[in-house]
């Protein structure tokens, strides 16, 4: 190991900090040598950072209906309105900036697909550590409902749940709960795949003498759960989580597009591309073009990184 | 192989009385069937009787057993939304949406196998590795992302084919088929390709991946040092072996692209049983939903055994393991 040129400087200096431990790791050095990684990760962290930012760097607020003006509707990017004010990527119908809503749009987007790929990890790890190391009764059952639920496509069991749910909200609610209607919708389409993951690591993992030793000094199986063999399951669950925040950023345009997402007054990136399209026909081709395009670059950039994690952890899928 | 039929028809059986007992807990518990069937200006007393002829006060299990009933009898009430029985909406619709899954899935096994083993014989060429990019890039889009960009390069800019509807029809008894019409066809192929995409690159990867296995595999050797033709190594014995696993896929898929058909048929406005569902999930039609739910599960439980079937014409192995009872 140690001739490896990237260990090199790790074994020399005796006071390495975290830091440098960090930046001398495995992980680092196939970042370092991946451009399309290091490419991926910028365009990710720039959407995050404008999404997450959106309220104090867009140029407009577009869902305050006081700045709005009708004049303005329909400006082509790059151009100044009638009423003199510029959009850079255009505005819509109604005379919103489409980079303004695009911004807001991805807040949406986004915290909707991590909320919901941490719910959706949560409870299949949870599952899968208790069917894989408990066996039996629940192993079969916990497993078997997976296996069901991942023969059928993840956007059918989110259309279900969601329906299912609307007729569970009174109406007079179902504006304010869509965000965590879609949320839990798509959370509980895609556990499955975390479950069957986590199951099998905890099932070799279980045989090891560290559990072993834990299990003689009579520790509480939860705690031997929590603190032992979660770490060691840990890596594999990063993966999927990652790819799974693309898939489940997809679904929620997916479903919004479909029109049974977030209501129209908090606008999503797949509303945003429902209400684009019916503007293609009259050749407003923005208002449709630049939310696809960040929807697919966001998509796209995070499922790269899902992929150069899976290889980077796991050097022997390559 | 009697006994192996047999013991996957008991197991579809099972699931289909799970999946029954979701869609009849949905049908009864989401929402309030009563007040969706009666107006707003109905009596407490209209309510209860309504629920008496229902039969919302019997006991849960005999529920659940009249639920099933009337399922094996095609029966799942009537659409809050449309005032039609559910068993009628879905049946007008199915022919849209079979023509259009049947369609995809011709375009995705037809162009799957014939690109996989192009790429496979021809693993450095440029070819290959223009077809792998694309493939890379078309599965990681959205679906409905693809079917617009379709829809604005054929319809909007070169205005070559119809973006919406299914053209005319053409009445078969009670099927109503566009395939006899030409604005029927035309209509077809872009939701036709936007559904096959995905399953095109998947099957085109399958076969790619099973051809180099083969190909490299002894008896490819000796048919070669036999001076067998090429095309008869390739085909008759390469191709030959990669089937088992695309069969299994192709028609596994099959499945989700009825699913997956509700997202095209959205774009398109496909008049098929997807589109319905969606605007089923829209205004909480409980009917269609328990129906379809109970629908897409036959469809897939029905896939499923047909594709065991399939493995035993296909692979003889299995039909020689099957005999000395594994």
């Amino acid at each position: 190991m140690t001739d490896l040129p990237h260990n090199s400087e790790r074994t020399a200096p005796a006071k390495t900090s975290r830091l440098s431990a960090f930046l001398n790791s495995d992980l680092a050095w196939s970042y370092r040598h991946s451009p399309v990684t290091i490419i991926a990760s910028i365009v990710a962290a720039t959407l995050i950072l404008m999404a997450a930012a959106a309220p104090w760097i867009a140029p407009y607020n577009p869902f305050n209906p006081a700045t709005l003006n009708l004049m303005d509707g329909f400006t082509p990017p790059n151009s100044k309105s009638m009423s003199g004010n510029y959009f850079l990527l255009g505005s819509d119908s109604q005379g919103r900036d489409v980079l303004s809503t695009i911004m807001y749009g991805s807040r949406v987007s986004l915290f909707v697909g991590i909320s919901a790929t941490l719910l959706a990890m949560v409870m299949g790890v949870g599952l899968g550590l208790v069917a894989g190391y408990a066996g039996g009764l629940a192993d079969t059952i916990i497993m078997r409902v997976a296996d069901v639920q991942l023969s059928f496509p993840a956007i059918l069991i989110a259309l279900l749940v969601f329906g299912i749910a609307r007729g569970l909200i009174p109406p007079n609610q179902q504006e304010g709960a869509a965000v965590w209607v879609l949320i839990i919708a798509i959370g509980l389409a895609n556990w499955a795949q975390f479950a069957r993951t986590v199951r099998g690591a905890t099932m070799v993992e279980r045989q090891k003498d560290y559990v072993a030793a834990a299990r003689i000094l009579g520790v509480n199986p939860f705690l031997i759960l929590l603190r032992h063999v979660l770490p060691n399951v840990m890596g594999p669950v990063l993966v999927i989580g990652t790819i799974g925040l693309a898939l489940a950023i997809i679904e929620e345009a997916t479903l919004s597009y479909l029109g049974v997402g977030v209501p129209p007054t908090q606008p999503s990136l797949g509303t945003l591309i429902r209400i684009g399209q019916q503007f293609l026909f009259s050749g407003e081709w923005w208002i449709l073009f630049f939310p696809a395009i960040t929807l697919v670059a966001l998509a796209l950039s995070v499922n790269l990184l899902g992929d150069w994690l899976r290889d980077a952890l796991n050097p022997r899928l390559r | 192989m009697l006994t192996f039929i047999l013991r996957r028809l008991l197991q579809s059986i099972v699931v289909m009385l799970v999946v029954a007992f979701v869609a009849f807990l949905i049908f009864r518990f989401v929402g309030d069937p009563v007040s969706s069937m009666l107006g707003q200006d109905s009596t407490m007393a209209d309510h209860e009787q309504l629920r008496e002829r229902l039969g919302l006060n019997d006991p849960f299990y005999l529920q659940f057993f009249r639920f099933v009933a009337n399922a094996l009898q095609g029966e799942f009430g009537i659409s809050y939304r449309l005032q039609q029985p559910v068993t009628q909406l879905i049946l007008e619709r199915l022919p849209a949406t079979i023509e259009l899954a049947f369609a995809s899935a011709t375009i995705a096994l037809v162009f799957g196998i014939v690109l996989g083993i192009y790429t496979a014989l021809r693993p450095r060429s440029l070819e290959t590795a223009v077809v792998m990019t694309v493939s890379l890039v078309g599965v990681s889009l959205p679906t409905f992302l693809i079917g617009i960009g379709l829809i604005y390069v054929f319809a909007v800019e070169l205005k070559m084919l119809p973006s919406f509807g299914r053209g005319e029809v053409v009445n078969l008894g009670w099927w109503r088929t566009g395939l006899l019409t030409q604005s029927g066809l035309r209509s077809l192929i872009l939701p036709a390709i936007t559904l096959s995409l995905f399953q095109l690159t998947l099957i085109m990867r399958l076969v790619r991946a099973e051809m180099l296995e083969v190909l490299r595999t002894d008896y490819i050797r000796f048919a070669r040092a036999r001076g067998l033709s090429k095309r008869a190594i390739n085909f008759g014995h390469a191709l030959r072996n990669t089937l088992v696993p695309v069969i299994t896929i192709a028609g596994l898929q099959l499945g989700s692209v009825i699913a997956f058909a509700i997202i095209t048929e959205t774009v398109f406005q496909w008049p098929g049983v997807g589109s319905l569902f969606v605007n089923s999930v829209q205004v909480v039609d409980v009917p269609v939903m328990a129906a379809y739910l109970v629908f897409v599960a036959l469809v897939f439980v029905v896939i499923n055994l047909i594709v065991d079937i399939l493995y035993f014409l296909v692979d003889p192995r299995l039909r020689d393991g099957a005999k000395s009872g594994r």
